[in-house]
């Protein structure tokens, strides 16, 4: 072999040693895999393209121009999954911790322009030590150039970051701007200070763990949207989720070979809706019973549980369900049901993917807490997503939706494409007891006749067919008829043309 | 013949004679409680009327409630399924009076077989074998003593008006004896008000078999052959078989003759049973007479052919049995597993909630198996905590005993049921059981063979091969169709590989594809582990719950539901999680730590979804043993969580209105 061939094949086997063999044998100690052990699991077999291998930082104080690894701490390129392109970088924590220099920051500006550019998803895989010290302002400069780009990729190609190791300080943000973040459990954290910072400014003691684990940030802060138990089950999770998403905002949804016929009833769901009104059901059995195969991708699973969100596929093609969960809170709309489904919203209409909402919810949650927190504003949220949103909307209302969360949840109102009800439904300004109370205030002592108006009030509109006669609702369905139900209009509206007023963008209440 | 019977019962007994009935031509009429607004037996009646709230003390034992539905239905006759008002003399005199005909045996024959001390009595006049025993009453504990030093240890001390275990004691010797006496006594007046005392001798290792008899109003009486019933958890009848692989023709005569003698004895005039408890050396002993249909009666009509519900129909109209003695032939094997809404892993624990999927295997014949379920849910049934737990029982008829047991087994991998936790795994479990298998069986089964109770088990290395398989096989078709993703680039590396890692617990086992073409139906041959390649075919699909097919040319049927990056395969008692990764991934999942479970000793976990009603402690309180934690409300129900033992509470993570998941964590201790 020619001399300059050999030497090609030295450095790329010393580029791929990434920090070397003591500090990736310490980071398999920690539980952690290596940047390129990750890259292999997440793309498929030998699909990988590298770029930037040998590019080295260019800093020359504190000593460091005495050492260079080639790489500079992240490995970047592109490869398929389940042959669609993806572009992706993954910090590699066994060179300088990870951490970002400018050059860098120029190797992710290049692949998140490339990936824009050509129209496919990125993915960041997160594992390291935040900007590197010794470079000072320069490191700065690379981070905003950085969320730059995933501002303008952002709603244009869809953004995911995964949170394997520590992701702190101008780390953070990136991620943060992105549309998914999924974390590691007990192997990652995030946060803009970390512990040591917070003991000297608050006097606090927390662990890292504490202040940015996966469980805080799943459950608390809502922050991340999933978390798994190691990074082979992240990464493979990864793999299932991408097979999901289009690869562009002007590519179209996803479809794969389905075997469930979409005709067949179900009648087990003309038992859900329990006999007392009060008693709830689970309304993941609904999505679960109407999506193909039962294979339900849920966002935000361990946050804001009264509210219900995730991809499923119908026929073959991605759908974004949101459904309120009588399980958790009776189904009510808080501050953080209504952000959580108005981000999820907001990703659906940004990719084409169309919506189906499943209502069952009682109102909004009344109480100081949620008002002094802004529930007026987030509700309104919630209420803009869905009705500036252009996809096919499709709605089932299964059991109660009373007053304004009527309206918030993808009513017809909001331009809803078809919107359906259970003979369950239940629309109404608001439950019998507290109309009755407010109607026939004069009564209130008279426990009969307030029994008397009670019935006749459930009788009247308690139902969904006053509703239906003002067209309110496009059809009253049988509950086994659900899936086909859904199937056909989701069908019919696959060539749904609908286009808001030029905007420079809107001003959505933040 | 009756134009019209009302079935005064719920669940599967009630679904089973109206289809009886409906094939005789004859309508139905149901009663239901408030717990049973949209059951099966309400659907399938031709009518159905609402008899009062969901407690059966208040709906399906008011006696009167019964005959009001009869009056506004007309309906000409009632039939009682078992338990409930099946056995209670008052309600068939009461029926009578109104003129209304009781489908069962006469008040004479209930009352005479429904005190344990009267029956016997009347066992001994028609000459049936029962256990030596003294039937007189007993005085004192010094007559209990003398009377066992008579019949010779061990001895049985009971309740005469005992049941279900309760108010019994076995005594090897004197002490025992005065002891056992004493609380059996306090124990029966207190639980039965009713402290009369009787003893017999304690049989040893005892097989439980009983007789069906079938009588009509001319004084014919048959029997229709035994049914063993000797696997038993704590007095429940869990698996019945029919016949006994115990019984000789001769001991099958002379129990079935000692029966009819029995029921003619009390001039019986419908089906009934009666049960032997039958030692080592085949000696056989009276029990007692059920004066009902029997839970577990579909075995014997799987081998004799007669649809006993039909014949207790047409008796009670005053026809006379159209079958003779000679015409009972025993044919083949039958076997009944009762599935119950328990948790097997938690001591059987009661389970209730919404059956979310409910898939019984096909009925009916195929080739020289018949699948019969009798059931009364369906899928999105309700299981609620006013009834008995048992949701099916499901028959499997063959030639042979070993055939129906391989059959059963079957049957049991493709029951699929989820939202509640069953007996299927316990079951299935049972059926693979040597000492079963080989029918070497005692009323001790159960207690000798899973003395800590049921836990899950890992499946041995031929198991899991065949689970490796299976796995494989499902992943490929998953897989396959991602490979025609819209919008891949073609041809791409991401296309099949041969060769796979199958991981199970905590074993890699290599799976190669050494032959053929992946689609549905699939057919491949499949190497696992070291051994030769096996062919793998089914033509399973994404998304059915059951994996049927055929791996090494052995059928299969496994139970597939997708996890997280794989698949929880069930089959023949063994469930286990099974990850499909190509070898390079499996390499790297080794290096992942191993996460244990959370110690969940120092936490108080919810026992069932439910709302928290109260929280009775507070952060830092020191608790004694046996006080009050937490109250959870389930099913209206108010389950009041108790400190197993002193303690301190550390944490406290749930609130009063919370609505909690199983294994939620309410508090921390410290």
């Amino acid at each position: 072999m020619k001399d300059v061939l050999v030497e090609l094949e030295r450095r790329r086997a010393t580029a791929r040693a990434g920090g070397g063999e003591d500090r990736i044998a310490a980071q398999h100690k920690r539980g952690k895999l290596t940047a390129r052990e990750r890259i292999e699991i997440f793309l498929d077999e030998g699909s990988f393209e590298e770029f930037d291998m040998f590019v080295e930082h260019r800093s020359t104080d504190f000593g460091m121009e005495k050492t260079k690894y080639a790489g500079d701490g992240v490995v970047t390129g592109w490869g398929t999954i389940n042959g669609r392109t993806v572009f992706l970088f993954a910090k590699d924590f066994t060179v300088f911790g990870g951490s970002l220099s400018e050059a860098h920051a120029e190797k992710v500006i290049k692949v998140q322009e490339m990936a824009l550019r050509n129209r496919a998803p990125i993915i960041g895989l997160y594992d390291a030590g935040g900007a590197r010290i010794q470079e000072g302002v320069a490191a700065l400069g690379g981070y905003a150039e950085i969320f730059q780009r995933n501002v303008l990729a952002s709603g244009v190609i869809p953004q995911i970051s995964v949170i394997m190791g520590p992701c702190a300080g101008g780390d953070v943000y990136s991620p943060a701007m992105t549309d998914f973040i999924f974390m590691v459990r007990d192997t990652s954290y995030m946060f803009v200070t970390g512990p040591d910072v917070v003991k000297t400014v608050t006097n606090e003691t927390v662990t890292a763990e504490q202040l940015g684990g996966a469980s805080v940030h799943t459950t608390k802060s809502s922050i991340a949207d999933g978390a798994y138990d190691n990074d082979v089950e992240a990464l493979l999770q990864m793999r299932r989720f991408i097979d999901l998403l289009p690869q562009s905002n002007t590519s179209p949804v996803p479809e794969i070979e389905t075997f469930q016929p979409v005709d067949e009833i179900d009648l087990s769901l003309d038992r859900l809706i329990p006999d007392n009104a009060n008693k709830p059901y689970d309304i993941k059995e609904l999505i679960l019973k109407t999506i193909d195969e039962g294979d339900f991708f849920e966002i935000q699973e361990s946050f804001a549980k009264n509210i219900v969100t995730g991809f499923g596929r119908v026929e073959g093609r991605t759908v974004g369900f949101v459904a309120n969960q009588p399980m958790v809170l009776a189904g009510v709309l808080d501050s953080d049901a209504s952000r959580k489904a108005a981000r999820f919203v907001r990703f659906c209409d940004c990719f084409n993917i169309p919506l189906v909402t499943f209502v069952d919810v009682p109102g909004f949650l009344p109480g100081t807490a949620q008002e002094y927190g802004g529930l007026i504003k987030h509700g309104a949220k919630l209420l803009f997503a869905y009705a500036e949103a252009t996809v096919p909307k499709i709605t089932v209302i299964t059991r109660k939706a009373y007053g304004g969360a009527y309206d918030v949840m993808a009513s017809k109102h909001l331009r809803g494409d078809m919107n359906y009800a259970w003979p369950t439904a239940q629309i109404a300004v608001m439950g019998a007891k507290g109309a009755v109370e407010i109607i026939y205030r004069k009564d209130i002592g008279d426990a009969d006749k307030i029994a008397a108006h009670t019935k006749g009030y459930e009788d009247r509109f308690l139902s969904p067919f006053v509703a239906a006669e003002r067209g309110y609702i496009d059809e009253v369905i049988m509950p086994h008829s659900t899936r086909k139900r859904i199937a056909r209009a989701l069908r019919m509206l696959r060539n749904k043309d609908l286009t808001n007023p030029w905007k420079k963008h809107d001003n959505i209440p933040l | 013949m009756f134009d019209k019977i009302l079935i005064a019962n719920r669940g599967e007994i009630a679904c089973r004679v109206i289809k009886s009935a409906r094939k005789m031509g004859i309508k139905t009429v149901a009663v239901y409680s408030d717990a049973d607004r949209d059951a099966m037996h309400v659907e399938m009646a031709d009518e159905a009327v609402h008899i009062g709230p969901a407690p059966a003390a208040q709906s399906y034992l008011v006696a009167d409630k019964i005959i009001a539905a009869c009056k506004q239905t007309g309906a000409q006759a009632v039939h009682p399924g078992y338990g409930f008002l099946s056995e209670r003399a008052s309600f068939c005199e009461a029926l009578e009076k109104e003129g209304i005909t009781f489908i069962g045996p006469k008040p004479k024959a209930i009352k005479a077989m429904g005190d344990k001390i009267e029956s016997k009595k009347f066992a001994n006049t028609a000459k049936v074998s029962t256990v030596p025993g003294y039937l007189g009453e007993i005085r004192d504990a010094d007559h209990a003593v003398e009377i066992a030093g008579e019949i010779g240890y061990p001895v049985m001390i009971k309740a005469s008006a005992g049941g279900g275990g309760k108010g019994m004691r076995i005594a090897w010797n004197e002490a025992e004896t005065r002891e056992g006496f004493q609380s059996s006594q306090n124990e029966a007046k207190s639980s039965f008000g009713d402290d009369r005392i009787f003893i017999e001798k304690f049989v040893v290792d005892p097989r439980h078999i009983e007789i069906q008899v079938l009588g009509d109003a001319h004084g014919n009486v048959i029997y229709l052959g035994e049914r063993e019933c000797s696997i038993q958890r704590r007095n429940q009848k869990v698996v019945e078989e029919a016949p006994s692989p115990f019984l000789d023709e001769d001991t099958r005569r002379a129990m079935g003759e000692q029966s009819v003698a029995l029921a003619k004895a009390v001039d019986y005039q419908s089906a009934g049973t009666v049960e032997f408890i039958v030692d080592k050396n085949k000696n056989f002993y009276f029990l007692e007479m059920n004066t009902r249909l029997q839970v577990e009666h579909p075995v014997t009509e799987l081998v004799t052919g007669v649809d006993l519900v039909e014949q207790m129909i047409r008796v009670a109209a005053g026809e006379p049995l159209t079958i003779s003695q000679d015409d009972v032939t025993l044919n083949g094997w039958a076997v009944e597993s009762r599935l119950y809404a328990e948790d097997p892993y938690r001591n059987f624990l009661p389970s209730i909630g919404r059956l979310t999927r409910y898939r019984p295997p096909e009925e009916g014949q195929d080739g020289d198996v018949i699948v019969r379920n009798d059931t009364g849910v369906t899928e999105g049934s309700e299981i609620s905590m006013f009834y008995d737990p048992m949701i099916a029982k499901l028959c499997t008829w063959a030639p042979t005993r070993i055939e129906a047991i391989d059959a059963m087994s079957v049957a049991l991998d493709e029951f699929v049921v989820d939202g509640i936790e069953h007996n299927i795994p316990f079951l299935a479990a049972l059926m693979q059981h040597p000492r079963w298998r080989e029918g070497r069986l005692s009323t001790g089964f159960i207690a000798e063979e899973y003395p800590n109770g049921f836990a899950p088990r890992q499946p041995e290395a031929d198991e899991q091969r065949v689970i490796a398989a299976v796995a494989l096989a499902v992943e490929l078709l998953r897989r396959d169709r991602l490979d025609r993703h819209l919008g891949r680039m073609a041809p791409h590396s991401g296309a099949m590989k041969p060769d796979w890692v199958v991981r199970i617990g905590d074993d890699y086992i290599d799976v190669s594809i050494t032959e053929g073409m992946i689609g549905s139906p699939i057919e491949v041959d499949l190497a696992v582990g070291d051994g030769k390649p096996m062919t793998v075919t089914s033509d399973w699909r994404p998304g059915d719950p059951v994996w049927k097919g055929e791996v090494g040319g052995k059928p299969v049927a496994a139970q597939v539901r997708p996890v997280l990056n794989g698949s929880r395969i069930a089959w023949n008692g063994k469930a286990v999680t099974a990850k499909v990764m190509l070898p390079k991934i499996a390499a790297l999942a080794k290096l992942m730590p191993v996460k244990l479970p959370p110690d969940t000793s120092k936490m108080l976990l919810c026992p069932m979804p439910g709302l928290v009603v109260s929280v009775s402690v507070e952060e830092g309180q020191e608790v004694k043993a046996g006080e009050t934690l937490a109250v959870v409300e389930a099913m209206k129900m108010e389950n009041v969580l108790r400190a197993e033992r002193d303690l301190t509470v550390s944490k406290i993570n749930a609130k009063a209105g919370d609505s909690l998941a199983v294994d939620a964590v309410i508090m921390e201790f410290a």
